[in-house]
């Protein structure tokens, strides 16, 4: 068998894709973090729990209703954004004039709120979400076995975030959104409707948040306290990376994937570590972050 | 800087500080009353819950210092008050010689160095950064103390001895462990309010009203910001550790991001940047925490957390102290 520094290469190709694939989810939330953040300027702590609700509502409609994972993969970004949207126009917008710190303080509040219901109802241990049919099982190729479910997820969270990318860079909304991080006020006197846009790409980061959550349902154990932990590691990812630019949230996720997945290889009681110790050697090294703009 | 102050005092119109005497005697009274209070306490209300207030009143006050007078939002003090109590469980439960205040000593000790090592990380970034990076590291101390052999893992640490202070007064039954409890917390809270009102107090304020101001009149801010996190981070250690020997045991539960939030929560409800909030809030938080275990609403308490938590942001951000001395100043004066 072929070896990659003493350890077997079908081990090694395998902790590589584990890797990826929760880089993948790191970029994906990191990239609605860093959205929400340019316009409205606050971290949005929620931002797990919105993951969780994402997971939750695949496999309760799938319980309740039917809906089958294709359909949720659609439908529940919408529902959860929609949700989310609400939450914007309700609550954060009565404190958009306050210290940002606020805003952490609300939506962590509200996390708790989220996490603390569905535990009560759902208990912490996780329910399983089938994965669908066509996506079972996996493709041998030759050096390693690798997991359809995973190669999909690899390349339906990369998809979405070259969506993302697209309609912010690309589209006449995206131009707004961009002037809007810029100079927000600017924007409104020139007759933007701002709070109707800071609302929409609030809803637009949830919704990344919760398709990520759909994603991950048959991945791992539905529960309400999947996300929380999460969070917090890409929280670190965000550190590394600065929420500056698009490109950098996404390759910062993946690196980070890579780094633990790696790690896993071969020192495997730092796996959960990790990521924390490059957010330290970043934070020596290049205190604004890997991408970040601000000094 | 401290004779500038003086001077200043020198040359005040006698009314004023006649006014400003008279202040200073009201508040003083005020103090020596919740003193008797604090003494009286444990032979009305149980000693042991009352400890449990104070200990978490005295992290939350180390807290406050942070957030409430240099503006500086900590996700992360868990691991402090988890690091104290760890290491003085850790050296009372294998060193039977060792006296509770040494190990109470050496606790406050280990997290006062942690307190420096993540200072300096996290003070090079700010804002939502800041509470972001603190937040991390925490959860990077929480997998260590999870991993470790020394703290029990999963278990964590019981039957922690109390033994005798100084070797010699037994603090084995709770109301000598009472009176130690309520000394440490004076004591923290003194020095506290001495931090508080003294130049570097001042100081601190101005860097959390107007950083780029405080910079260009010449103070080092970092060595300010970094020298709060310090003293805040060794007293939240201190509660630990104080906890630890109370109730003989150190887990998880302390390092965990949620004790993080629970400490914001009190810190918030009583009123961030007032002297006397965080204990309100702490007392508050720790006595709805135990009715709520008692009742049937018991699973529910994280969620009634987070609707206060939501409320609060939303709607009393100056927290209960906070209000009542702007109701107090609206009316009475």
């Amino acid at each position: 068998m072929t070896m990659i520094f003493g350890v077997p290469m079908a081990v090694f190709m395998g902790q590589l894709t584990l890797g990826l694939v929760n880089g993948a989810f790191y970029a994906l939330l990191s990239l609605g973090l860093a959205v929400i953040f340019g316009l409205l300027k606050i971290v949005n702590f929620a931002h797990g729990a919105q993951y969780m609700l994402g997971a939750f509502a695949a496999l309760l409609g799938f319980r309740y209703l039917g809906i089958n994972y294709w359909l949720a993969l659609i439908l529940v970004p919408l529902v959860v954004g929609g949700f989310g949207m609400l939450m914007e126009r309700f609550l954060l917008r009565r404190i958009a004039h306050l210290d940002h710190l606020y805003g952490l303080l609300l939506t962590f509040g509200l996390a708790l709120i989220f996490e603390g219901t569905l535990i009560n109802f759902f208990g912490v241990s996780g329910a399983r979400y089938a994965t669908p049919e066509i996506l079972q099982g996996g493709l041998n190729l030759g050096f390693m076995f690798l997991p359809t479910y995973r190669a999909w997820v690899l390349v339906a969270a990369l998809a979405m975030c070259l969506f993302t990318w697209f309609m912010i860079e690309r589209t006449r909304l995206g131009a707004y959104l961009r002037a809007g991080t810029e100079n927000s006020q600017l924007m409104q006197a020139f007759g933007v409707n701002v709070p109707l846009l800071i609302t929409l790409t609030y809803g637009f980061g949830v919704g990344l948040a919760a398709f990520a959550g759909v994603l991950a349902a048959p991945l791992y154990p539905v529960s309400p306290t999947m996300g929380s932990s999460l969070l917090i590691v890409v929280f670190a990812v965000v550190v590394i990376g600065g929420m500056g630019s698009i490109l950098g949230a996404i390759l910062t996720g993946l690196g980070m994937g890579i780094i633990e997945g790696l790690t896993k290889v071969y020192y495997p009681e730092a796996s959960n570590t990790v990521i924390f110790l490059v957010m330290i050697l970043v934070l020596m090294l290049r205190p604004a972050g890997l991408f970040g703009k601000e000094a | 800087m401290a004779t500038s102050h003086t001077t200043e005092a020198v040359n005040l119109p006698s009314a004023v500080q006649e006014r400003q005497r008279r202040a200073k005697f009201r508040r003083n009274m005020f103090y020596l009353a919740l003193l008797a209070v604090g003494l009286v306490a444990p032979f009305v209300a149980y000693p042991v819950f009352l400890m449990k207030i104070l200990c978490f009143a005295l992290f939350a006050c180390a807290f406050n210092l942070l957030l409430g007078y240099a503006g500086l939002l900590s996700f992360g003090h868990a691991a402090f008050l988890a690091t104290g109590g760890y290491v003085t469980g850790y050296l009372l439960a294998s060193y039977p010689g060792l006296t509770p205040e040494l190990g109470i000593l050496a606790g406050t000790a280990m997290a006062t160095l942690l307190g420096a090592l993540f200072g300096v990380l996290s003070i090079r970034r700010q804002g939502i950064y800041f509470a972001m990076v603190t937040l991390a590291l925490a959860q990077l101390m929480f997998f260590v103390f999870v991993q470790s052999s020394f703290t029990g893992g999963e278990d964590g640490l019981h039957g922690v001895p109390r033994g005798s202070l100084f070797g010699v007064i037994d603090i084995s039954s709770n109301l000598a462990m009472y009176y130690f409890v309520f000394a440490v917390f004076v004591f923290g809270f003194a020095v506290i309010q001495r931090t508080v009102h003294s130049p570097f107090g001042q100081v601190l304020k101005a860097i959390r009203e107007n950083e780029p101001r405080a910079i260009s009149l010449g103070y080092n801010v970092d060595a300010y910001k970094l020298l709060a996190f310090v003293l805040s981070a060794a007293l939240a250690g201190l509660a630990g550790s104080t906890k630890t020997v109370v109730f003989q045991l150190a887990s998880l539960t302390d390092a965990h991001w949620h004790m993080s939030g629970e400490v914001i929560l009190m810190t918030l409800l009583g009123g961030v940047g007032t002297l006397l909030g965080p204990l309100m809030g702490a007392g508050l938080v720790v006595s709805l925490q135990h009715l709520l275990a008692q009742s049937p609403l018991g699973n529910w308490v994280s969620v009634i957390l987070g609707i206060i938590f939501v409320v609060c942001v939303l709607s009393f951000r100056s927290g209960i102290i906070g209000e009542l001395s702007k109701m107090y100043r609206k009316n009475f004066k």
